[in-house]
């Protein structure tokens, strides 16, 4: 099983960015709540304690060949298929919606880990079927019922951001694997009415987020609170910030959800434009590896996986960033490696781990 | 690169790649570009909603100027005004406090509950005012069981204090809530909403020295408002010190003499136009307005028949009366239309076309030369007089010696009363000038028309030889650092030309008022300090003479709002004046009885003379 490999080829440069973008998420987490005190365990160390076992799964998920995941992946994905429905039946519901099954060690959200399985049944679908000019309506079928199962499942939770986020991966690795112009087209015109007819389907606080998002003013102290608090948060931050551990909007509690899905307004809030370059700049190295791990892969298989994978980052990082900056509505995607939260987390190093494990196998021998 | 089984040669996927490349790198400089709007271009507006977030400023308002008389005595200051407030977060039984306090407060239950209710749109830490000011044994209640009071608290402002209480009150004015249209014009001199300002008197005529510099605290507070620490702490400045002409003790002797009467009296320095006293009665406690008058208060002082809030010593217009005759002598002396030896046989009236005008001593004076008609107010000499001099010189001399306009008094709401001339005539009523019209105009009554005000200059301008003086109560005001920012001066609005000779007569006529028998003002005579003066009556709407009057309803049966004015102007000491006065007692009948004694008390304080037992005859009833 242990393969010489995993030494010598080992991508050093990913699992470096990675521990460096996670230090500086914690060195964040650390400030964003410093002001709470209390006797629980704080809210960095525990995200010490989530990395550390991120890695180590990461690492656990390299060892085996990727290749051995090709035949795995359609018995991954009809599990999470009975977890997902397992969810609906006999989920927790926390704060209006059931997304979790208790497992009794460990709250399991089948919907964070259908992402992975959905990257790996679409990885095998679309290196086994290349139709020579791209794929047509009719081609898209087989992918679109099986990313659209789950969906479904998911949105009756209801969790319109994962998703949203599962449809962006599935969508970027389809337009990949190549699309017929008339066929995106026509696509175009079906998604302007599935949205305009899934308008009067979306709960009354999913429409007042997108209203909100729309015009933040209309309820500054209710739903626009969020992205008014943040906005202000990112922007007195200025050119050079307001300093480590001094950032007001967020050491007074003014800016809410601080340490999970505004993580980031606080980062720009203490370190100003300079450092979210910086860090933006970390973030678009680690997607530009990605792509460029999924350039050499040995076979398509592995191609799509990297690909998948880093589609999954870098819609996580554009709609959080989109959403703290106001550019798109809140719709609760934490940043990775960046927000407070084990699932995440872990979803996360998954991927690093497939990652890993497909750079690290480029070579044929 | 890689040895991948040599399927990525296919330069379709490479393109891909390419591409793929580039909308990741166009979505992320989409995002700085947005950082940088929010971050740099943006920066400053998104600073301040920070620091509005974080910094609460708590305004700490400035004490008003104080008011001294002109020797420093204090006449308005400000005291501390404790209010009862709570703190709605600290409270877990609101309806249980509300009850125990409407039990210590002056306060009815359904009143703090909708107090209460109201405070609930404040901000969070933002304490609610439940009773202001209350006093310190109710103070001293609510601190003895502060352990029973959770989230109560003690609220602690300036307000203005009186050392004298109704004194003077038409001088100071009184204070209000700023009101919208005000706000409008003095938001930019730092106003807000529920701040106090002057609405009348001194108090508005001064508001800018007066105000001083609201200061405040900066707070730092957290999400909910709770107070972290304290940023900076700006110190407010108070306002001007002001110093009056006033004469305290000669203000309050001249309102104790006047007892119930309704009136005013003005006492001015003859040689400086300074007003010493400045009285108005019935007055009012303008400590009610500083606490915020209520509005059953409000409406009583407004319907109140005698006017409490007016300043009549300014605005209150009286036919002057025989005062007038003063005027009428110079004028006459001035032409040559008579001389102090002119004589006339008074027999009780004269009759000037077919039209009889009586002399209000019914029997008459006999033979009367001026000194006699001062004396005892002669209405026919003056007729006769009158007659001889013309309207047109009446009234220049009326102007000149300061009736009849505006005196440019350091208070709003001055009137100038009123001196016909055959051109008002002509404009008003579009018709001619008669003469019966100027012997009524003569005796002060008919169209005349003066405030107690210009009466004292006028009285001021006889005493000190023809200068009419602009009559001031503003001596000097200083900041809080002693820098002295106004200095009253003498302003001498005109002197009259009066041929000494002519001035003396009247003044020796004036002089037997007060110390010849049959004098009309000899209740005003002292011990030491010889006194000039003339009284007056001022018929208050046309009828027949006051004396058949009261023959046929009986003395005290006339109404009181158909009695007479009763007026008194005088000066003293006589052969060297230092003061004049000028009294109007609303409905007070007779000049020698009513007015007279009001002035006597103002000589007595400011010459220090022991006062004499009230005589049992006031000496001659008379005009």
């Amino acid at each position: 099983m242990f393969d010489r490999r995993l030494f010598t080829h080992f991508d050093w440069v990913l699992i470096s960015l990675v521990v460096l973008l996670a230090l500086v998420g914690v060195t964040n987490l650390y400030s964003a709540t410093s002001s709470w005190g209390g006797l629980l365990t704080p809210i960095y160390l525990k995200q010490i304690y989530w990395f550390g076992l991120g890695l180590l799964i990461a690492l656990g998920v390299c060892i085996v060949d990727y290749r051995h995941l090709e035949y795995f992946g359609i018995i991954f994905y009809l599990v999470n298929i009975a977890l997902l429905i397992g969810v609906l039946v006999i989920g927790k519901t926390i704060m209006g919606a059931t997304r979790w099954i208790d497992f009794g060690f460990i709250n399991l959200q089948p919907s964070e880990v259908l992402k992975i399985v959905i990257i790996i049944t679409f990885a095998r679908y679309f290196s086994r079927i290349l139709p020579a000019r791209g794929f047509n309506l009719l081609g898209l079928g087989v992918p679109f019922l099986i990313v659209g199962l789950p969906v479904l499942l998911i949105l009756k939770q209801p969790d319109l951001g994962t998703a949203m986020l599962i449809f962006l991966i599935g969508g970027t690795m389809a337009l990949f694997a190549g699309i017929r112009r008339q066929t995106l087209v026509c696509l175009g015109c079906l998604g302007g009415l599935v949205a305009w007819g899934g308008w009067y389907k979306l709960h009354d606080y999913q429409r007042e987020r997108i209203l909100t998002f729309l015009n933040p003013e209309r309820d500054p102290l209710g739903s626009g609170y969020h992205i008014i608090q943040s906005k202000i948060a990112v922007g007195s931050g200025g050119f050079f910030g307001k300093g480590f551990m001094a950032g007001t909007q967020s050491q007074l509690s003014f800016l809410p959800e601080r340490h999970t899905d505004f993580a980031f307004s606080v980062f720009a809030e203490e370190w100003g434009f300079s450092g979210s370059l910086l860090l933006l700049a970390g973030y678009l190295l680690l997607l530009f590896w990605g792509i460029y791990i999924a350039r050499r892969a040995a076979d398509r298989f592995g191609m799509f996986l990297a690909l998948g994978v880093t589609a999954m980052l870098f819609w996580h990082i554009v709609v959080n960033l989109g959403m703290v900056i106001g550019l798109l509505p809140v719709v609760g995607v934490p940043l990775p490696l960046f927000s407070y939260g084990g699932t995440s987390m872990v979803t996360t190093m998954i991927g690093v781990g497939l990652l890993l494990n497909v750079s690290m196998r480029r070579f044929v021998f | 690169m890689g040895l991948n089984a040599g399927w990525d040669s296919n330069s379709r996927l490479g393109r891909r790649f390419f591409y793929l490349s580039l909308a990741a790198a166009a979505i992320f400089l989409l995002l700085l570009m947005r950082l940088w709007y929010l971050q740099v271009i943006s920066h400053e507006r998104y600073s301040e909603l920070s620091e509005k977030n974080r910094i609460r400023y708590i305004p700490i308002t400035a004490e008003r100027g104080p008011i001294y008389d002109r020797n420093g005595v204090l006449l308005v200051d400000n005291r501390p005004a404790f209010g009862i407030a709570a703190l709605r977060q600290d409270v877990d039984d609101p309806d249980l406090l509300l009850d125990r306090l409407s039990r210590m407060l002056p306060v009815e239950r359904d009143a703090l509950q909708q107090r209460w209710d109201a405070g609930k749109r404040l901000p969070p830490y933002r304490p609610i005012l439940l009773a202001a000011d209350v006093d310190r044994g109710v103070m001293d209640q609510i601190q003895e069981h502060a352990l029973d009071l959770p989230g109560v608290l003690i609220d602690v402002r300036p307000i203005r204090s009186y050392a004298d209480g109704e004194s003077a009150a038409h001088l100071f004015g009184y204070l209000g809530e700023i009101t919208e249209a005000e706000l409008e014009n003095l938001e930019s001199r730092g106003y807000k909403p529920g701040d106090f300002v002057g609405k009348s008197g001194l108090e508005k005529k001064l508001e800018e020295q007066l105000q001083g510099t609201d200061g405040e605290r900066l707070l730092e507070v957290d999400v909910r408002g709770k107070e972290l620490r304290m940023l900076k702490t700006r110190e407010p400045v108070p306002g001007d010190k002001v110093y009056l002409t006033l004469q305290r003790d000669l203000q309050l002797a001249t309102e104790k003499a006047f007892g119930d009467q309704a009136g005013a009296a003005v006492v001015l320095d003859v040689h400086s136009g300074e007003v010493l006293a400045m009285v108005n009665r019935p007055s009012f406690d303008p400590a009610l307005f500083a606490r915020g008058i209520s509005g059953k208060e409000w409406i009583e002082l407004l319907q109140n028949p005698r006017h409490p809030l007016q300043n009549k010593a300014i605005s209150g217009q009286y036919p002057p009366g025989s005062t007038f005759k003063i005027v009428t002598a110079l004028a006459a002396l001035q032409s040559d239309s008579a001389s102090r030896w002119t004589s006339v046989d008074c027999t009780g009236s004269i009759t000037i076309g077919n039209r009889e005008f009586r002399c209000w001593k019914k029997r008459g004076h006999g033979k009367t030369e001026l000194k006699k008609a001062l004396r005892e107010s002669c209405d026919v000499w003056f007729y006769q007089a009158a007659l001889e001099t013309g309207i047109d010189k009446i009234s220049q001399m009326a102007f000149d010696l300061g009736l009849g306009n505006k005196l440019d008094f350091n208070l709003n709401g001055e009137k100038s009363g009123l001196i016909p001339t055959r051109e008002w005539k002509r404009s008003v009523y579009r018709d001619r000038w008669y003469d019966g019209e100027t012997v009524i105009a003569a005796i002060g009554q008919g169209y005349v028309l003066t405030t107690p005000l210009q009466l004292a200059v006028m009285t001021a301008a006889v005493a000190n030889g023809g200068e009419v003086l602009r009559p001031r109560v503003l001596r000097r005001i200083e900041s809080i650092t002693g820098e002295v920012l106004f200095e009253g001066e003498k302003d001498l609005l005109r002197k009259v030309e009066i041929d000494p000779e002519n001035l003396a007569a009247v003044q020796q006529g004036l002089e037997a008022v007060v110390n010849e028998p049959h004098g009309t003002g000899m209740a005003t005579k002292l011990k030491g300090i010889k006194v000039a003066g003339k009284t007056g009556t001022a018929q208050v709407i046309r009828r027949k003479s006051a004396e058949e009057e009261e023959a046929e309803t009986g003395k005290e049966k006339t109404p009181y709002r158909f009695r007479d004015h009763a007026l008194f102007v005088a000066y003293a000491p006589a052969d060297d004046p230092k003061i004049a006065v000028a009294v109007v007692v609303e409905h007070g009948r007779h000049g020698s009885s009513a007015a007279a004694p009001i002035a006597r008390a103002v000589f007595e304080s400011y010459f220090a003379i022991e006062p004499t037992k009230k005589l049992d005859n006031p000496g001659f009833l008379g005009d």
